[in-house]
């Protein structure tokens, strides 16, 4: 029962991308067509869940002082084997992608879910974690692609879907409606699940262990001057 | 004049057009989280202009001096994360030693960098994009620049939504968001300036 748990945790719950907001920057920058957020979505998912395995067995190994450029390494390893992967049997993906299928590598979800779980729970565990996790944030890649493509470009999945005489609105597949949709799809979610609110930054970062003290003290510098 | 005029067309591009973080969404998390005051997001921006520019010229001889002689170009993404992680910790290291005052006001930043998309982005682009040494310096420094604009721009914008009467719902995240949207399409109108000016 409670590895069911840990599995539907990140679809709704503690969905990354909705609900921690982790993970803003592929969010936004590929989702201008759904079929990109599914790809997007299924790599990382692919990379979250080995990552996890991997550090979760080496967890006893990796010293603690060396443990983030440790995990980075392991994550940009099989990153680069998805990276591979895709070019040789799905290019058109790959090549929509671009850059932002290396970008994986600093991915925050990935490195979040290390610090805070892969390292410190047993491989099972773990597994379902990355996976729970990478096909919530799966969903709402394939979320936002869905409305900015409908809205942006009159299609859904590649095909027709809004009649001939809607004019579609160029705007939401620019960036400011990316901005924009992702903006709505968190209002919505925190208003259906009664969230309190919640400011990106790093006081509700979970990553923020790993870099010590740093993004309290960026942000609160300012203030001190 | 010609190498120049190209120069400049990249130097523009990178800080308006093609802005990294309002049209290319890299750095998305520093833009949001550390633009609360203008201060810190002067300091922030200062800091990932220079480990950006330094992380170009580092990793351009990494790749043309050792990846594409071994063939193991598909290593880029390994080898570039793992030079930018030591650099940001060596240049945390001297700053503390020899330059203290400069630590205090950007080293703050420095762990932060590591993780930034817009760091390893740049790094990637140069290579894409098929820069020399050179252009490649100039592209990261108006990356830079162009991040360290947007956030001073958002912080502007950001200090006056804390004075204002916001719906329950759109507290918090989703007001910031739909901010940078407009601070976003703002950015659009840059769109044809560079070729406007040299005559592309």
């Amino acid at each position: 029962m409670s590895y069911m748990k840990e599995f539907t945790k990140g679809l709704i719950k503690e969905n990354p991308s909705m609900v921690m907001l982790l993970g803003m920057c592929p969010t936004l920058a590929i989702t201008t067509m759904a079929s990109n957020g599914v790809g997007m979505g299924l790599s990382t998912t692919f990379v979250l869940v080995c990552s996890n395995i991997v550090i979760s067995l080496l967890k006893k190994i990796i010293p603690d002082t060396v443990r983030l450029p440790a995990y980075i390494v392991i994550v940009a390893g099989f990153v680069t084997f998805v990276s591979l992967m895709l070019q040789a049997f799905l290019p058109d993906i790959y090549s929509s992608l671009g850059m932002y299928l290396s970008l994986i590598t600093v991915n925050c979800i990935i490195l979040g879910r290390a610090e805070m779980f892969a390292s410190k729970n047993k491989v099972i565990p773990s597994i379902l974690d990355g996976l729970g996790m990478g096909l919530g944030f799966t969903l709402t890649l394939v979320l936002v692609g869905s409305l900015r493509e409908i809205f942006g470009s009159g299609q859904w999945f590649g095909i027709t879907i809004m009649p001939e005489f809607l004019e579609p609105m160029t705007l939401f597949i620019l960036p400011a409606g990316g901005f924009f949709v992702l903006g709505v799809v968190i209002a919505a979610v925190n208003r259906i699940m009664k969230k309190k609110p919640r400011e990106i930054g790093c006081h509700n970062c979970p990553n923020k262990d790993g870099c010590p003290g740093a993004c309290e003290k960026a942000e609160n510098n300012g203030g001190e001057q | 004049m010609e190498i120049a005029r190209n120069l400049m067309i990249i130097l523009l591009t990178g800080i308006l057009t093609e802005n990294f973080v309002l049209s290319k969404f890299l750095g998305i998390c520093p833009f949001l989280g550390v633009s609360k005051k203008l201060d810190s997001s002067i300091g922030m921006g200062a800091a990932v202009t220079f480990v950006m520019v330094c992380a170009s010229l580092v990793t351009y001889p990494i790749y043309y001096g050792i990846l594409v002689p071994l063939h193991i170009e598909y290593m880029n993404t390994i080898a570039f994360i793992l030079v930018i992680a030591v650099f940001v910790q060596l240049v945390e290291m001297v700053l503390k030693k020899y330059m203290p005052p400069l630590y205090k006001s950007l080293g703050v930043y420095l762990p932060l960098i590591t993780t930034n998309c817009a760091v390893l982005g740049v790094t990637l682009l140069n290579l894409t994009k098929e820069y020399d040494l050179l252009e490649s310096v100039i592209n990261s420094f108006g990356a830079g620049l162009g991040f360290m604009i947007a956030m001073v721009i958002f912080a502007g914008v950001r200090s006056r939504l804390e004075r204002c009467d916001i719906p329950k719902a759109l507290r918090g995240a989703p007001i910031t968001l739909m901010a940078a949207s407009i601070v976003s399409l703002a950015f659009i109108g840059f769109g044809g300036v560079v070729d406007g000016i040299f005559g592309g």
